[in-house]
C-alpha cells in the first residue's frame, strides 16, 4: 500500500530528476519520437515521488523536456489524476457515475466522508490521513462500488466495509 | 465467461475463456492455452494476407463504433517510408463497459499477440497501448506480460526470429475520459491536453506524431489472434442474425441485474435472454425499466423495447439504440430516471474538453437545468430547453461527447416523460436541494 509523500505548499523545491529518477526518465526516451510525448509519464514520476505536482515541479519537468512551464501546467491541470495541491496520505477516490450511483455508490461516499474524518469532498481530515474525491467512472461497474486507495483498487465496497478497510491505511 | 460468474450454457467464450485463471497471465501459460500460434502464424503471411482474413471475418471495432476492422486496417498506405503506429486503445471508461479491463487484467498475452499482428499487418514496427490512469492493475499486469513476451523473443528487433521488428511500449492515462477518443488519445500519448483534432486529417494519413496511424480497442486486437488461428470463414460462421454483425461480442452488464458481470456471446443472441436467463433477471420484487445498451453514450431503450431484441449491431439499432461498447447499464422499477439522467449528463459536463462551444456549454447547461428540476424548481418550459439544447449539442461539435450527452436526454424525455412532469408539477418532492 503505498502511501503519498507528504509535502507544502511554499518547501523549497529539491530537483526530483536527478539520480536513479533521471535515468529512469532518460531510459524513456527512446521509446517516442519526441521528449514532449514523455511528459505524462515524467509528470507521474514525480507525483509518485512528491505526492503531488508544485510550480516548481511543473518548471522543473518543462526544463528536462524542453518546454515552457505555462505549458506543462495546461497539461497538469487537463487530467484530472495529477494534484495540484497537497492531499492526505491516502488520496481515496470513490466512484458515484451511474452505474454505481444505481447500486448505492451515494452512500457509501457518505461512510468515506464520515469514517475519514474529511467531512466533505476535496478536504483532508484533520490528522492527514485521508483526502476523499468523487470520480467518474472507474470502469468496475460490475462490481458496484469501487473505490481506489492510492494505487489499490477495491471493488464492490458497501457502508458496512468502509471502516475496515480504512483500517488498513495508517 | 460471465466472470466473476462460471461461464453459462448460453455463452461462447472465446476471448474469456481463461478469465480468472491466474496461470494464463504468463507466458508460458498462455502457450499452454494455444498462445503464440497465432503470432508465429502471421509472421509467415504477408500484411496483405492477414488484412484479408481480418476482412473475410466480418470484425468490427469493439470499442464502440463498429468499423469493419480489415477495412480500417486497409487505409493503412503502403510502402510510403514513413513510421507507422499501432495505438491500443485501453482507455476504457465509458459508463457501464467493464470488458477490457478483464481482457487486460487475465489474458494480457492475448491481446499483445493481437497487437503484435495487427502491428505487423499495418507495417507499424512500434505499439502504443494507452491504459487508463485508474487501471492500476491492469497496467501492472500487461507491463509484466511486454516485459516477459520480450524476454522470450515475441516482441522486440526479431519477432520468433523472422527478421521483423515490432515493439510495445505501455502508456498511462491520468484521468480523462475523452482520451478515448482516438485523436484526443493521440494528443494525450504526445504529451498535449487531450483535445479531440478535427478530421481530415484521418489517423491513416496523419495521425500519432502526423505519421499513418491505426487505432483498435483492446477487444478488437484480442480478437484478432484467434481469427488468425481459426480462420476468417469460422469467425464469420458465429452470427445468429444478420451476417454484417459476426463473431462473439463481451457484454458487461452492470445496474439491477442479480449476476453483474461480463458475458461473452455470440452476435445476434437475444437481449432478453441475456439479461433474464444469464445474468439471473431482476432483484426479486423488482420489475425492469430500463436499459442503456451500449455504453451511456446511446439512447435509452424502454423494457418494450428490450423485448425481442438482438445484440448485434443492426439489432439494437431496429430497437431505438445503439451496440456501442455493449455496456449495459440496467435500471429496475425502483431508478428515478430523471435523476439518472442527471447523473449522466453531470458526467459529460465533467469530461467534456471544452473546445466546442456546444459541448462546452450544453454540457454544463443541460446539467444546471435538470438540477433545477429535480430541485422542484424546474419550469415547463425547461423540457423543450433541453431538448433544443440538445439538438445543438447533436453533430456540431470536433467529437461525439457533446452528442452523448443529448442521448440520454432525449430519449429520456421522449420515452420517460411522466417522470419529469411529475418533478415540475410538484407531484414528485424534490430529489436535490438547490445550491
Amino acid at each position: 500500500m503505498s502511501g503519498s509523500t507528504h509535502g507544502h505548499a511554499d518547501a523549497p523545491h529539491a530537483p526530483v530528476f536527478t539520480g536513479e529518477i533521471r535515468s529512469r526518465l532518460e531510459a524513456l526516451f527512446p521509446q517516442y519520437p519526441t521528449k514532449q510525448a514523455c511528459l505524462l509519464p515524467a509528470l507521474w514520476m514525480v507525483q509518485e515521488e512528491r505526492g503531488w505536482i508544485s510550480e516548481p515541479a511543473m518548471a522543473e519537468v518543462a526544463e528536462v523536456l524542453g518546454l515552457t512551464p505555462a505549458y506543462v501546467k495546461g497539461v497538469v491541470t487537463f487530467y484530472t489524476m495529477y494534484h495540484t495541491h497537497p492531499v492526505g496520505r491516502h488520496f481515496i477516490q470513490i466512484c458515484t457515475t451511474s452505474p454505481c450511483n444505481l447500486c448505492g455508490a451515494e452512500a457509501v461516499m457518505a461512510a468515506l466522508l464520515r469514517e475519514t474524518g474529511c467531512g466533505e469532498l476535496g478536504a483532508t481530515s484533520p490528522d492527514g490521513r485521508f483526502t476523499v474525491s468523487e470520480v467518474e467512472c472507474l470502469g468496475a461497474c460490475g462490481f458496484a462500488t469501487p473505490i481506489m486507495i492510492n494505487d489499490d483498487f477495491i471493488e464492490s465496497v458497501t457502508p458496512e466495509r468502509v471502516a475496515g478497510i480504512l483500517q488498513g491505511y495508517k | 465467461m460471465g466472470y466473476p460468474h462460471p461461464s453459462h450454457p448460453k455463452e461462447t467464450p472465446v476471448l474469456s475463456k481463461h478469465f480468472g485463471e491466474a496461470a494464463a497471465r504468463t507466458y508460458d501459460g498462455w502457450v499452454e492455452r494455444g498462445g503464440y500460434t497465432a503470432l508465429r502464424k502471421a509472421l509467415g503471411m504477408t500484411p496483405e494476407a492477414i488484412i484479408d482474413e481480418v476482412k473475410s471475418s466480418g470484425l468490427r471495432g469493439r470499442g464502440g463504433a463498429g468499423f469493419p476492422t480489415g477495412l480500417k486496417w486497409s487505409f493503412m498506405p503502403k510502402g510510403d517510408g514513413k513510421p507507422h503506429y499501432l495505438v491500443c486503445n485501453a482507455d476504457e471508461s465509458e459508463p457501464g463497459t467493464f470488458k477490457d479491463r478483464e481482457i487486460m487484467r487475465w489474458t494480457p498475452h492475448q491481446l499483445i499477440e493481437g497487437c503484435a499482428i495487427a502491428a505487423y499487418a499495418i507495417g507499424a514496427e512500434r505499439c502504443y497501448i494507452y491504459i487508463r490512469g485508474e487501471f492500476t492493475e491492469p497496467l501492472t499486469v500487461v507491463k509484466a506480460a511486454v516485459a516477459e513476451a520480450y524476454a522470450k523473443g515475441a516482441l522486440g528487433a526479431d519477432v520468433f526470429g523472422s527478421g521483423k521488428r515490432i515493439d510495445i511500449v505501455v502508456h498511462r492515462g491520468a484521468g480523462a475520459y475523452i482520451c478515448g477518443e482516438e485523436t484526443a488519445m493521440m494528443n494525450s500519448i504526445e504529451g498535449r491536453r487531450g483535445n479531440p483534432r478535427i478530421k481530415p486529417p484521418f489517423p491513416a494519413q496523419a495521425g500519432l506524431f502526423a505519421m499513418p496511424t491505426t487505432i483498435n480497442n483492446v477487444e478488437t486486437l484480442s480478437a484478432v489472434p484467434h481469427i488468425i488461428n481459426r480462420g476468417g470463414e469460422w469467425y464469420k460462421g458465429l452470427c445468429l442474425s444478420n451476417p454484417k454483425s459476426t463473431g462473439t461480442k463481451l457484454i458487461s452488464v452492470c445496474g439491477h441485474v442479480q449476476r453483474p458481470g461480463n458475458y461473452e456471446v455470440t452476435m445476434g443472441t437475444s437481449m432478453r435472454d441475456l439479461l433474464f436467463d444469464m445474468c439471473g433477471g431482476m432483484k426479486p420484487g423488482r420489475t425492469l425499466k430500463a436499459v442503456i445498451p451500449g455504453g451511456s453514450s446511446v439512447p435509452i431503450m424502454t423494457a418494450a423495447e428490450v423485448e425481442g431484441c438482438l445484440l448485434d449491431y443492426e439489432g439494437v439499432v431496429a430497437c431505438g439504440s445503439m451496440l456501442g461498447s455493449a455496456g449495459m447499464i440496467v435500471m429496475d422499477d425502483s431508478t428515478d430516471m430523471v435523476y439518472q439522467i442527471w447523473r449522466l449528463a453531470r458526467f459529460y459536463a465533467h469530461e467534456s474538453c471544452a473546445q466546442c462551444t456546444q459541448c462546452r456549454e450544453g454540457t454544463a447547461w443541460t446539467t444546471k437545468i435538470l438540477e433545477r428540476i429535480l430541485a422542484g424548481k424546474g419550469k415547463e418550459a425547461d423540457l423543450q430547453l433541453l431538448l433544443d439544447l440538445s439538438e445543438n449539442m447533436t453533430g456540431k461539435t470536433i467529437c461525439v461527447l457533446s452528442d452523448s450527452c443529448a442521448a440520454p436526454i432525449v430519449s429520456g424525455i421522449q420515452k420517460f416523460r411522466s417522470e419529469f412532469d411529475a418533478y415540475l408539477s410538484g407531484a414528485r418532492q424534490p430529489a436535490l436541494a438547490m445550491a
